[in-house]
């Protein structure tokens, strides 16, 4: 890890070049432009996220859940496909939506290592939800107004649906948390597991700064403090005590994820990569 | 050449895939129709949701009514801003929703603050008209509709969400 360590401090905008089509390494893909990279972390983080939800298709602990997770996935795919799309137009190499999620390998994904998690029971999957869309609805609001066109296009009308998915994911943190003893002591535990990796949702580096030139600002600062805020509050009508900040777990914006993406991945890109070009 | 207005007349003959009980006019899919003058006609149309399954079907629709009606070449630009709201349903559209069975969306909020609590009046039963009903889950049979039940007549209904 420590050598990894050092490339990820090493790695400046203005190198930013070469496009994330070329496989570098064994373990990292060299970052492209910096606005197509931020598109690709925005649209990795709903495409990951979105197949671990669909992961609970038929597999719902009651119908209306099934239909949830069916539908917030849909949402979730959805703006994943417009933000790939989006990254692969500003790239102008090509590159469609479907080529960016179905023939990339791991090491070229942008993803926060929090999504691509496996979905464990339940609770496990509403507490990493509740924690993802609080940010994601503060960030939406926030870019619905920004200087990019395309970006606030998509800002706009994702801010509706996670919206949903935020009061969906919420109402479940505080029906298990505020539920039985046994649901509880579960959620918590979820809650403890998933905390070190919420930071990574606000890590900001060159790429942010960059972006931030061509309009695509965010107040970080302002954000986190609003997440705080939204984030005590369920958590104390939930009854669940919020964990301690400890060491953060990082690394999936520079393409460093856990094994657990790899099997996702196989999964999600095998019809694709068994059958390139096929269309119905 | 055909008017806009001449143009929407045609696509407003088009039913939602999902809720057939309205067009894509209707449901404020369609922002825009032109016909150049090689007799092209060229349509903006907007997504419901991001992940909206329905929006190819649509497309495939909208070209081959308007090829029905005699355009030469049919070109489908989609866009994502400003953002679809159900508020583009008039009332006239709303009417035939509830008859169809699904009760029609309410205001859409501002996009202001996020609420954690909700605190929407209960929705109107479409079947009985009865405001004593449930609801039990924000996602329904499609992206674009929830699910509630009626206290009075024991009758699960859709409601259209607003957006």
């Amino acid at each position: 890890m420590a050598a990894h360590e050092e490339e990820e401090g090493g790695v400046a905008a203005g190198e930013a070049k070469s496009g994330v089509g070329t496989v570098a390494g064994p373990r990292q893909a060299p970052l492209a432009a910096p606005l197509v990279e931020y598109l690709l972390r925005l649209g990795d983080d709903r495409l990951i996220l979105g197949h671990r939800m669909s992961e609970w298709t038929g597999h719902g602990p009651i119908l209306e859940e099934d239909i949830a997770t069916a539908n917030i996935a849909l949402d979730l795919i959805g703006q994943a496909a417009q933000l790939l799309k989006l990254a692969g137009e500003v790239e102008g190499k090509g590159r469609t939506e479907d080529t960016l999620a179905y023939f990339r390998d791991g090491v070229q994904f942008r993803n926060c290592l929090l999504v691509e998690l496996p979905k464990g029971d339940f609770g496990d999957t509403m507490v990493r939800q509740f924690l993802f869309d609080a940010h994601s609805v503060l960030l939406w609001e926030a870019l619905a107004g920004c200087g990019h066109a395309g970006i606030a296009g998509i800002a706009a009308k994702a801010l509706k649906e996670d919206k949903y998915h935020l009061r969906h994911s919420s109402e479940w943190v505080v029906r298990l948390g505020d539920g039985t003893e046994e649901s509880r002591a579960r959620v918590q535990r979820s809650l403890d597991r998933l905390w070190k990796y919420t930071a990574e949702l606000f890590a900001a580096d060159e790429i942010d700064d960059a972006v931030a030139a061509l309009g695509v600002r965010v107040d970080a600062a302002g954000l986190r403090a609003r997440w705080d805020a939204m984030v005590n509050e369920v958590l104390a009508r939930a009854t669940l005590t919020r964990p301690a900040e400890g060491a953060a777990q990082r690394g999936g914006r520079r393409g460093r994820h856990t094994e657990h993406l790899g099997h996702l991945l196989a999964t999600m890109q095998s019809v694709a990569r068994a059958h390139p070009g096929a269309t119905w | 050449m055909k008017t806009r207005e001449e143009l929407f007349a045609i696509l407003d003959t088009v039913p939602d895939p999902e809720v057939p009980a309205i067009s894509v006019v209707e449901l404020g899919i369609v922002r825009d129709a032109s016909q150049r003058a090689d007799g092209t006609v060229e349509v903006t149309i907007t997504p419901t949701y991001s992940g909206c399954p329905a929006m190819f079907e649509i497309e495939k629709d909208v070209r081959s009514a308007l090829e029905a009606a005699g355009a030469s070449a049919v070109e489908v630009h989609t866009v994502l801003s400003p953002a679809w709201t159900t508020d583009w349903i008039p009332e006239s559209a709303r009417e035939k929703l509830r008859k169809y069975g699904i009760a029609p969306p309410g205001r859409a909020d501002d996009g202001g603050l996020v609420t954690l609590v909700r605190a929407k009046p209960p929705v109107q039963c479409p079947w009985c008209g009865s405001r004593n009903t449930t609801l039990k889950s924000e996602f329904g049979s499609t992206a674009c509709k929830a699910i509630h039940v009626c206290n009075e007549c024991r009758q699960p209904f859709d409601e259209f969400k607003a957006i």
